[in-house]
């Protein structure tokens, strides 16, 4: 599913005297069909750096980067669009929603993307925010009032509203209960079962062993990637 | 009256006031107006011994289309006997030297301000308008360029948002003078302030009617014959409006009538604004209340004195 | 997938000021593109050009039109340019006096497009208004009340009713949010999103606020000094620039 060849990525600060920031070299993966990988490595290794490149968010300096024979390097802007559109999720470390849209319109958004009509949409997302133990009385409100483990829920549901055969999850578990959590990882589980691939980040060293196929170390030197 | 000799002009005046060349340009404004039916033809107005306002536009007009056998009359709110009819008139006897009338039929070309005559035209008679603001988009659309513009692409969806404000604050069509027109389903046009109960006058009419205004300088036109149709909605259709009752002299229930107000306490009176029209039925033994007996104030008669609004559309 | 819209090397120069130089564009339908870059940067004029307002040097600007089929806008007569510009799409205006009659009532404003293709029903008219007013959140109450007695916030809703009457393809913004308060600006910027998402709109939009690139725009164009220096999914952009002076934009946007 995920193709990953000799991706390398450096920023360079213009206005910092034109800094040159290698944050990862070489890197070289792949991710199966029903396979969940964790990323591992230290902080500041670049690990949600490698995250944003595969969804497209930041530009590769060099490599490739396939999804199923889609190409991300070098795509048109449009191309992504459709691809984050059909083909990949994202659950991000932290809610990113506009101010005045409901929870309920944050999580149906994604399916209303992908072609389903808005009923149906909103059916779906309700179903998901029952399952994740948000109250129904929360769900016209807008997220931004709500807790942190609220707005976290939240945004798994917008991640797992569509079923993507891809997805990519940054912490998906953090600051949630232990009921929550284990809600999370069933998702993860019924995902995988879906032959979903699975990329994430997980802190929680439990929830890695509990999902996760396999590791990706990327080295603390941020020099190479070194797949256990 | 008297018959004229052409080469019997005063000797202080050219024939109907203007020189041949002013006259030239703007019977050739004329022609391309007639032409073009409806379409607003720019030309040189000159300065006229009278303040715009007066009927320059409509002076010019006459004197341009004048000829020494002509036969004119001028009206001014359909009556002839006003100050800007009579001295319009007498204007032209002085310059023109031609017969005058008040008599509808009789004229060949009838000069007005603000009304046309109840008389059917007919063939062969010139009406000469006299227009203030020649331009129907002017209100909503000041910019010249583009009211000029939206004219050449038929861009008159406009028109129909004054008509639609009228009805969204007044329940229904209130413009009830300068009413617009489309004429020859081509070009919009404001057909000078008269009453819209004599638009359906100006469709298929046998007269030549020419439109004049002097301030703002352009010439317009409908042939005789010509399709010319109010703009009104599918489910506001457009309709005449004339005061619900008859004439107090003549008892015309046909005709356009006037309030009058005739005393201190607000009685009204409705009378023909056509005067010649009036005249002519009353000489024909036609008698309103107002006339039938020796004291007025004694009759039963059409005579109002509450409020303004009678109007009702026939 | 066709694009909807595509500008080909739009050059237009003042003199020796160039507006703008060589401006490659393509959209596709329902795609939200936000043109950025500080004052005097040439967006404006882009923007006219790309809205044939103004006829640039060099260049064409392609429209797959549902009515005319693929034409080049630049090509087209005036009267149908200005048919297009009434109907297929749509100009929303800085200023909402730019855009609004204000001597005529929301429902006229809003009627006026309808009025402009032939619509003759006053009925039929008042009510397309009056559900138009409901979907940009205006008090129907107030149909009959003349723009001037509107906040600025419900002139530019009115004025957003009044071009998206006609059933739009393509709608072209200049900072539709600028002058207004920032809690009025918000509510606008929900408003267009959700509408362009029902309606699956394209839009053009200049700004030079950020934040409106984030929160409307799918893909963004970074001018300085009348040329195009970088190009790219709008985050990715904000997220990820790579230009000096994307840089320089995007770090000196204030976080509250």
């Amino acid at each position: 599913m995920f193709k990953v060849s000799n991706l390398s990525k450096s920023f360079t600060l213009h206005h910092q005297e034109k800094t040159q920031i290698n944050v990862l070299r070489g890197i070289s993966f792949k991710v199966k069909k029903g396979e969940c990988v964790a990323l591992t490595g230290p902080s500041g290794a670049g690990k949600s750096t490698l995250m944003r490149m595969l969804y497209g968010n930041y530009l590769a300096t060099n490599g490739s980067i396939k999804i199923d024979s889609l190409e991300l390097v070098g795509a048109e802007p449009q191309q992504i669009l459709d691809i984050r559109r059909h083909h990949i999720g994202y659950v991000s470390q932290f809610l990113q929603v506009l101010p005045r849209v409901s929870a309920l319109r944050v999580v149906a958004e994604p399916l209303i993307a992908a072609g389903r009509t808005s009923n149906d949409a909103k059916a779906r997302a309700a179903e998901i925010l029952t399952q994740l133990r948000i109250p129904e009385a929360l769900w016209t409100l807008s997220p931004l009032t709500f807790s942190g483990g609220e707005q976290q829920r939240v945004n798994i549901a917008r991640g797992f509203s569509h079923h993507y055969p891809a997805m990519l999850l940054d912490e998906p578990t953090a600051s949630l209960d232990p009921e929550n959590r284990q809600t999370v990882l069933d998702l993860i589980y019924e995902a995988k079962t879906r032959d979903t691939a699975i990329i994430g980040i997980f802190h929680d060293q439990a929830a890695r062993d509990a999902v996760c196929d396999s590791e990706i170390e990327i080295n603390a030197l941020q020099q190479q990637a070194v797949v256990s | 009256m008297t018959s004229i000799n052409p080469n019997s002009m005063t000797d202080d005046y050219n024939f109907a006031y203007l020189d041949e060349q002013t006259k030239r340009m703007i019977r050739r404004g004329l022609l391309k107006a007639i032409a073009i039916p409806g379409y607003q033809v720019p030309f040189a107005s000159r300065e006229m011994p009278m303040p715009y306002g007066w009927g320059t536009g409509g002076v010019q007009v006459t004197s341009a289309c004048l000829t020494p056998d002509d036969t004119i009359k001028v009206i001014d709110q359909g009556a002839d006997d006003t100050t800007n009819a009579v001295s319009i008139r007498q204007f032209f006897e002085k310059t023109a030297l031609v017969n005058t009338t008040t008599d509808t039929e009789a004229a060949s070309l009838i000069q007005t301000r603000h009304r046309i005559p109840e008389h059917d035209l007919s063939e062969g008679q010139i009406l000469v308008y006299q227009v203030p603001i020649p331009e129907p988009l002017r209100f909503l659309e000041p910019r010249e360029r583009e009211t000029r513009k939206m004219h050449a692409l038929s861009e008159y969806g406009l028109m129909h948002v004054k008509l639609y404000e009228d009805i969204a604050h007044h329940g229904h069509i209130a413009t009830s003078y300068a009413y617009p027109v489309k004429v020859e389903e081509r070009y919009v046009m404001d057909p000078s302030p008269i009453p819209k109960f004599d638009n359906p006058k100006m469709a298929n009419c046998p007269a030549l009617q020419l439109f004049g205004a002097g301030r703002e300088q352009r010439l317009y036109a409908i042939p005789p014959y010509c399709n010319v149709v109010s703009l009104d909605f599918e489910d506001y259709p457009f309709t005449r409006l004339k005061a619900d009752t008859i004439c107090a002299l003549c008892a015309a229930n046909d005709s356009y009538l006037d309030e009058v107000i005739i005393d201190d306490s607000g009685t009204r009176m409705y009378v023909c604004s056509d005067t010649h029209y009036c005249e002519d039925r009353q000489s024909k033994g036609h008698t309103g209340t107002a006339n039938s007996l020796d004291d007025p104030d004694n009759v039963d008669r059409p005579i109002s004195n509450k409020g303004g609004d009678n109007a009702a559309s026939v | 997938m066709q694009p909807l819209f595509e500008a080909r090397g739009i050059s237009k120069s003042y003199g020796s000021i160039i507006g703008c130089s060589d401006v490659n564009l393509t959209l596709y339908p329902g795609e939200v593109i936000g043109i950025v870059g500080e004052s005097g940067s040439g967006k404006s004029t882009l923007l006219n050009c790309l809205s044939a307002q103004i006829i640039p040097d060099n260049g064409e600007v392609l429209f797959r039109s549902p009515s005319h089929g693929d034409v080049n806008i630049l090509q087209l007569t005036e009267a149908n340019q200005r048919y297009l510009a009434r109907t297929e799409w749509a100009y929303v205006h800085q200023n909402p006096r730019d855009g609004l009659r204000m001597s005529v009532s929301a429902g006229g404003n809003i009627g006026e497009r309808l009025m402009n293709i032939g619509n003759r029903h006053y009925g039929n008219i008042r009510d397309t208004a009056e559900d138009w007013m409901e979907r940009v959140e205006l008090n129907v109450g107030r149909i009959d009340h003349r723009p001037s007695t509107f906040s600025g916030g419900m002139q530019q809703r009115l004025q957003i009713a009044r071009n998206l009457v006609t059933g739009p393809r393509l709608i072209f913004m200049d900072e539709p949010t600028g002058g207004l308060d920032v809690s009025v600006q918000a509510r606008l910027l929900d408003l267009l999103r959700s509408l362009v998402q029902k309606l699956s709109l394209s839009v053009i939009i200049v700004t030079h606020d950020l934040a409106v690139v984030r929160m409307l725009a799918d893909k963004m164009v970074v001018m300085q000094r009348g040329n195009v220096v970088e190009t790219g999914l709008a985050d990715q952009v904000l997220d990820d620039p790579q230009h000096p002076y994307t840089q320089l934009l995007v770090s000196s946007i204030l976080r509250v």
